[in-house]
């Protein structure tokens, strides 16, 4: 390999985190930045998400993912930020050499200043979901089912049942029923939805889709093609209960069971995994265990806004600039960053994870937002803050859902009031 | 007084609204986070409208369907029809964002237009 590039920054990933993080670090001050994108084109996932409400929190209009995503594409043309397509990363080294490879230039290595993992998440496979029976054709994952329609043009069956309630599974209900397909149910698992409401609203409720909750199959029948399913409720435990089950013939059976982030190449390279997020554990920066290697997006924890990828990737690209210049300046940072004490920040009651794990009130921005996760339905509570013990804030909500990302503020101010602070406590109080 | 509960759709956020109705007339709205939802609740409840999206073939381009949309929301009830009707079109590419696909898409009077560009 006698083929080694350099970058200032490196983005592994052209989605709409990779794009964005590009984008706020060259407006920070970096010029030598490279994209690094598998797929044929940019824009990653958001070019088979073909519905509308996209972008009105970044561009105060509601976009369709394609017309979201060509903002962001248009913008790097603009600013003239390199990038590859059809260039799959293999691997990435701890002192930041990443591996690619394309059909032009073969195995090719780029040294890399900083390096902003930003690769999304894939769908949870079938073989997790532990359905008995035969595997005939004829069951899809949701996203799969997108593309086939929305890329393709191919409508995979006519008869269709959806299992898991995530917002691909209920957005595909509606595609599939105006392509023709007869939609006959959708069977949650859990006594409550994992997608957004206003998708249960336009996906389902508008064409008369019925949503069982706490339902999953049970049987799949059909050896060659698909013929049809049974559904099944289950007590609390998950279990399904006898006397229950339902037949549902179809052909077709799609999968929206979850996502989870695509962190081979960072668990590779040694980067720390959070095992709630199956994500990088990242400090307030959105830095990762290792110095220099930042992350953001679906590959951070999964997102169900993209306009919260953009926010998220834009404050990675500004941090990976700020790393850099630090970089040049100073020969090394290890030193200044060891004299900072971190903050941790844990889960209380309710709440699943939050990202950041650490913060540091030196290093920080003036206001920190803090993403997390409830873990189950909770009406008319508060979020609240501890800061060591000590109730510092706490917010209304009417209700809080695991299918909706929620987030705190915190700021330069409050933390620097508290000197000794060792810990943050996020948590869920009943009102 | 009839109080009746729905989401706001018109951005991901969802808010929960809770509009105050007398007989048929709109008292109050609650719950909404901009103006959009209050918006949204009075339209809803009178005379619900959606933005339709799907995909339409395209002929010696660099991909072989482009998403679309209809340029503003049409009533709820002809969006089937709307989708219908883009059924048989096929475009020769190129295709830019913002171009016309068909005009007066199910007689309503607004245009579908492209949502991607294809080379
Ligand atoms: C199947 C599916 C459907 C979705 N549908 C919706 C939806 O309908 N509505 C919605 O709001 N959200 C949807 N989402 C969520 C959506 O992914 C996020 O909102 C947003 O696109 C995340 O942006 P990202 O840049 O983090 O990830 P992505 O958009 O997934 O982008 C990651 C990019 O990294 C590239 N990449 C990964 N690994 C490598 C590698 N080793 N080398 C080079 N490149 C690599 C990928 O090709 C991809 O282009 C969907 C997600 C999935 C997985
Ligand atoms: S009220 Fe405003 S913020 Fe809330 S869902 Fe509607 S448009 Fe979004």
């Amino acid at each position: 390999m006698n083929n080694q590039l350099s970058a200032d920054i490196v983005i592994i990933g052209g989605g709409p985190a990779g794009l964005a993080a590009a984008v706020a670090a060259k407006k920070n001050g970096i010029d030598r930045i490279l994209i690094l994108e598998r797929d044929r084109e940019l824009g990653g996932i958001l070019n088979q998400c073909i519905h509308n409400g996209f972008g009105l929190h970044t561009f105060k209009e509601e976009l369709t993912g394609p017309e979201y995503a060509a903002r962001f594409i248009g913008q790097i043309l603009e600013l003239n930020i390199a990038y590859k397509l059809n260039t799959m990363v293999m691997d990435i080294s701890r002192d930041k050499v990443v591996t690619a490879m394309n059909r032009e230039e073969g195995l090719f290595e780029v040294r890399a200043g900083a390096v902003i993992l930003a690769m999304g998440c894939r769908e949870r496979p079938r073989g997790a979901l532990n359905i008995p029976g035969f595997r005939p054709a004829g069951i899809f994952s949701a996203g799969t089912a997108q593309r086939l329609v929305n890329m393709e043009g191919y409508l995979p069956g006519r008869e269709v049942v959806i299992l898991g309630s995530g917002d691909i599974g209920l957005i595909m209900a509606r595609r599939m029923t105006l392509e023709g397909a007869k939609v006959k149910v959708v069977a949650e698992l859990m006594p409550y939805s994992g997608g957004l409401k206003r998708n249960i609203v336009q996906c389902l409720d508008d064409y008369g889709i019925p949503l069982k909750l706490s339902h999953t199959v049970v049987d799949i029948k059909g050896k060659e093609r698909l013929e049809g399913i049974t559904l099944a409720e289950v007590d609390g435990r998950g279990k399904p209960i006898p006397g229950t089950e339902e037949f549902y013939s179809c052909d077709t059976l799609l999968l929206s069971v979850g996502l989870i982030p695509e962190n081979e190449l960072s668990a590779g390279m040694g980067v720390e995994l959070n095992p709630v997020t199956s994500g990088p554990r990242v400090n307030e920066s959105l830095e990762t265990n290792i110095e220099g290697v930042f992350a953001c997006g679906n590959v951070l924890h999964v997102h169900d806004l993209v306009d919260f990828v953009s926010e998220e990737a834009a404050a990675a690209g500004k941090n990976a600039a700020a790393y850099v210049r630090a970089a040049k300046e100073t020969a090394g940072r290890a030193a200044e960053r060891a004299s900072f004490p971190a903050v941790r920040l844990t889960v209380g009651t309710g709440v699943r994870y939050t990202v950041p794990e650490t913060i540091c009130a030196e290093r920080m921005d003036e206001h920190q937002t803090v993403r997390f996760r409830v873990g189950g339905v909770y009406k008319n509570c508060y979020v609240s803050v501890y800061f060591d013990g000590e109730r510092i804030s706490r917010r209304k909500k009417a209700v809080v859902a695991p299918g909706e990302m929620e987030e705190i503020m915190l700021t330069k101010k409050q933390l620097m009031e508290y000197p000794d602070l060792k810990e943050i406590n996020v948590r869920i109080e009943e009102a | 007084m009839e109080e009746k509960n729905l989401i706001c759709i018109n951005c991901p956020l969802g808010c929960m609204l809770t509009v105050a109705m007398d007989g048929k007339k709109i008292v109050s709205v609650a719950g909404n986070t901009c103006r959009r939802g209050d918006t949204y609740a009075r339209k809803e409840l009178t005379n619900p409208t959606r933005i339709v999206t799907s995909t339409v073939r395209v002929l010696g381009g660099s991909e072989s369907m482009v998403s679309v949309k209809t340029k503003e929301d049409i009533p709820k009830g002809k969006v089937l029809e709307c989708v219908r009707a883009l059924k048989d079109v096929v475009l020769p590419a190129p295709v830019k964002i913002g171009d016309v696909i068909l005009e007066d898409a199910a007689g309503t009077g607004v245009s579908i237009v492209a949502t991607k560009n294809v080379q």
